[in-house]
């Protein structure tokens, strides 16, 4: 990431990406605006590994037999591929780098409140993520991102503890960003930012915060608890030294059921932002949006154990996890309610990130109503552990999460870069994203219907052609990321300049300069307005709203 | 079975049947609020598409009707997947007294099994068309997970305890088995088939008893003997142990004063770990059996400690 020197007359005014620009400067920044960055192009590191690794064993289950991997290797791909995409891009992803990046801006602050601390989570989270890679390269990992025990603790030939330290360590680095994020929100909005004008991607952010310093810490005192085990043998999971394999999963569950909700609730308070900015008007049920969030954040952790209906948890709590879990399909439908409505009445303008915004709420409600068959105990009995599970947590987790990730990126490249991609390439990418999306992860429904395990190398012939269609749909999707790479990249140079507020969007990061000055803001913003005040120029002035004539798209 | 056309698999027993009502109701109730959401979607995109870029849309008022109205709707029809659910779930908990019991153990990678006759397989499994057969499971080291599609049936299979899993195959044929648990390097190998016989065909396959010269009640009792453990556990009154006679399946009073039903997970824990739950009114002499008994000669000594309460 350089700072686009430019000797033409576009130069970009002193900035925080050109104000200092020697590696030490971002090395050791407690620039909030750089620390994104930082994330930006690990995550992205780590995204392109994730992503190679499934396309890997996507070209293995074209056939039935095994022809390019060997069991074990085919093992290590998907286990890869989940620790890396779950651990190192999804958790982090949207409030490590947009949210790192936005909730001083938008909340109108110089900076979070613990600068150093936030700085020292991305070390940390690098140090986590090379311990993982280190695993993964040197041996490899094949326990699949669930490290069920004893599987993990006494059997795996592999790398586990060192995955496991990476893991470990890098919820450490969740748990300082959801902390920052805690007390910045309290402790440093703008004059006249009351809590019900925050914006909603604030107020996902804080719920999310509030689950990661809940949550985190239980698993990583549960890896822990697999590293004593394997690494002295102290009997903990494995019923051989007197242990119980079910602790394992409960525990594991508790934060990792809750984690669904640190990847999905960024990427809804993202499509809250886009839909009122590309509606042009403040968001239907504010309010019921804002606490549905935290009713989402509330109930996620009562409903771990619908992971575990055939796991021989007693009756009991099988009927009592299936009951807690439909209630959190009710805070979930209001927010797709309330999406909608919005629209109703609008201005709706289909700009690349509506694209995705659109692509989040079409994916997200097969991923949500999908759900549904498996929080359901008769039916969860049949499809548990089949490919029908694998595609309902890809539609939630990229359908909804990635998908949100990428239309917040677009809406605010502009902002973090100040310039604009290329508005005609980014709607083809948008496209052909969601086209791959569907071609590889709808058929798994089918294939998982019909009895398909997960995590199989080989398989019956029956299943072939619905593997074969999800395997050409995996390419599908990796070329359209590809697009979106590519346009962006040129963007950083040869992008158009962007301006203050490209999209005519509303919130305090549009009234500064793009790319933001260092302390973002030339003096502090004072509040006047509700959130989303489309009917005024912005929300700190009293001017009626007149439309600008600059770059709308 | 064809994948691209069949909504369901073949539905080989009553259960998966009701099971797929159930998925069908879901689906049906997912297709309808799909369609509603994508059309309300395109349809207000449409209608309210931005026509110029000086347009002022009013902001929304705030009233909740809707979504009160809308929650409950919701909630409403989630309860009645609930409970539909959660019925047919207690029926798949509760095998019939009078089901074929098939002992089952998984360990890397292959499926050990073994029939009231004695009749030892592995990787498939025969039973008779029209009976409940229940599983009585265990593994020899990781989790595994026993799971027939066409039965619409899936347990996990845990080592140092017993679950279940029982069904009533109606429909002969040969169906998958598949382990769905990931239990390492082979676990996508770790598959067979049921076969489901006729009664007749089933009877002249079991009889045929091939290396196994003894069933699993006859094998236990033996070991019952050869273990001494009949040297205490004896019905007359000067007996160091508790009769074993009709203890399986009823409640037994410990000597912390509490009472538990007898299950298979109790007396495997009473044979590996006596004392952690001791009957009221005997004393805690009985040695441990950890590792002088295997898992299947610990499952013969069940079956046989549970034929005693038939």
């Amino acid at each position: 990431m350089s700072s686009a020197p430019d000797t033409s007359a576009t130069a970009m005014p002193k900035n925080y990406l050109n104000e200092k620009i020697t590696v030490s400067s971002w090395l050791l920044t407690l620039d909030h605006k750089r620390i994104a960055i930082l994330y930006l192009v690990s995550l992205l590191a780590f995204f392109l590994i994730g992503g190679l690794a499934a396309l890997v064993f996507r070209v293995e289950l074209m056939t039935p037999e095994a022809d390019v991997l060997r069991s074990e290797t085919y093992n290590k791909f998907f286990t890869t591929h989940g620790i890396v995409m779950i651990f190192f891009f999804l958790i982090p992803s949207i409030p490590a780098v947009l949210g790192n990046f936005l909730v001083p801006v938008m909340i109108g602050a110089r900076d979070f409140a613990f600068p150093k601390i936030n700085l020292a989570s991305w070390y940390v989270f690098m140090f986590g993520g090379v311990l993982a890679l280190i695993a993964t390269i040197a041996g490899g990992v094949e326990t699949g991102w669930t490290f069920y025990t004893p599987y993990s603790t006494m059997y795996a030939n592999s790398n586990v503890i060192l995955a496991v330290c990476g893991a470990f360590i890098a919820g450490f680095s969740s748990i300082m960003t959801g902390l920052n994020f805690i007390v910045t929100i309290h402790k440093m909005r703008a004059p006249g930012l009351t809590w019900f004008r925050l914006p909603l991607f604030i107020w996902a952010m804080y719920a999310t915060a509030l689950v990661i310093l809940l949550g985190t810490p239980v698993v990583a005192i549960t890896l822990v608890m697999i590293f004593v085990e394997r690494a002295f043998g102290f009997g903990i999971f494995d019923p051989a030294l007197g242990g119980d394999p079910i602790l394992f999963q409960h525990l594991f569950w508790f934060y990792s059921h809750p984690a669904v909700y640190i990847m999905i609730l960024p990427a809804m308070g993202v499509v809250s932002e886009l839909i009122s900015c590309f509606s042009k008007r403040r968001l239907y049920g504010y309010r019921v949006i804002v606490f549905s969030s935290l009713a989402i954040a509330v109930i996620g952790f009562f409903v771990w154990g619908h992971h575990m209906f055939v796991s021989s948890q007693s009756t009991f709590a099988g009927l009592t996890f299936s009951f807690l879990t439909f209630f959190v399909a009710v805070p979930t439908a209001l927010k797709m309610l309330n999406w909608i409505m919005t629209l109703h009445k609008g201005s709706v303008s289909l700009a690349s990130p509506m694209l995705y915004a659109f692509g989040f709420l079409g994916l997200f409600v097969i991923g949500g109503l999908t759900g549904l068959f498996l929080s359901t105990l008769a039916t969860d009995i049949h499809l548990h552990d089949t490919y029908f599970v694998v595609a309902h947590f890809h539609y939630v987790m990229v359908g909804g999460g990635v998908m949100g990730f990428l239309g917040g990126l677009h809406f605010w490249w502009p902002k973090i870069t100040g310039r604009m991609y290329p508005e005609g390439l980014a709607i083809f990418a948008a496209i052909v994203i969601f086209i791959g999306f569907n071609l590889t992860f709808f058929p798994q429904f089918q294939l998982g219907v019909h009895g398909m395990p997960r995590r199989y190398h080989v398989y019956p012939e029956e299943f072939q052609v619905l593997h074969i269609a999800s395997s050409t749909g995996a390419m599908v999707l990796g070329f359209g990321y590809l697009i979106m790479g590519a346009y962006l990249i040129w963007s950083l140079k040869f992008g158009k300049i962007a301006g203050k507020n490209p999209w005519n969007a509303r919130g305090l990061e549009w009234e500064t300069d793009s790319p933001p000055p260092t302390h973002n803001f030339h003096e502090t913003p004072v509040v006047r307005h509700p959130v989303y005040a489309y009917e005024y120029a912005s929300e700190t002035s009293n001017e009626p709203d007149v439309q600008s004539e600059k770059g709308h798209v | 079975m064809n994948l691209l056309f069949d909504l369901l698999p073949v539905q080989a027993t009553e259960y998966a049947k009701q099971v797929d009502a159930l998925y069908l109701f879901i689906l049906a109730i997912s297709a309808f609020f799909t369609l509603l959401f994508v059309g309300l979607l395109v349809g207000f995109t449409l209608k309210y598409r931005r026509r110029t870029q000086d347009e002022r849309p009013e902001p929304p008022h705030e009233h909740y009707t809707l979504e009160l109205v809308g929650g409950a709707v919701l909630l409403a029809l989630l309860m009645g997947m609930f409970f539909w659910g959660a019925k047919l779930y207690f029926k798949a908990q509760r095998p019939p007294a009078d089901a074929m019991e098939v002992l089952v153990s998984g360990k890397q990678w292959m499926w050990k099994l073994q029939h009231p006759s004695g009749k030892k397989e592995i990787n498939t499994l025969h039973i008779p068309l029209g009976k409940a057969v229940k599983l009585s499971m265990t593994s020899e080291d990781v989790i595994h997970s026993f799971f027939i599609p066409a039965f619409r049936v899936k347990n996990d299979v845990l080592p140092g305890r017993y679950t279940q899993v029982w069904f009533k195959p109606e429909q002969e044929g040969t169906f998958h088995l598949f382990c769905a648990e990931y239990c390492g390097t082979e676990h996508s190998r770790m598959i067979g088939y049921v076969r489901v016989l006729s009664q007749e065909a089933y009877d002249r396959w079991t009889m045929n008893l091939g290396d196994a010269d003894e069933t699993p009640v006859q094998a236990g009792g033996r070991l019952f003997a050869e273990l001494g453990c009949i040297a205490c556990h004896r019905p007359d009154a000067g007996a160091l142990g508790p009769d074993l006679t009709g203890v399986f399946g009823h409640e037994v009073a410990l000597s912390d004063g509490t009472t538990l039903i007898a299950d298979d997970n109790y007396l495997r824990e009473s044979i590996l770990n006596p004392q952690a739950k001791l009957v009221a009114g005997y004393a805690p002499i009985m040695p441990t059996f950890q590792g002088s008994v295997n898992e299947e000669q610990l499952a013969q000594l069940i079956t046989y400690i549970k034929s005693l309460s038939n």
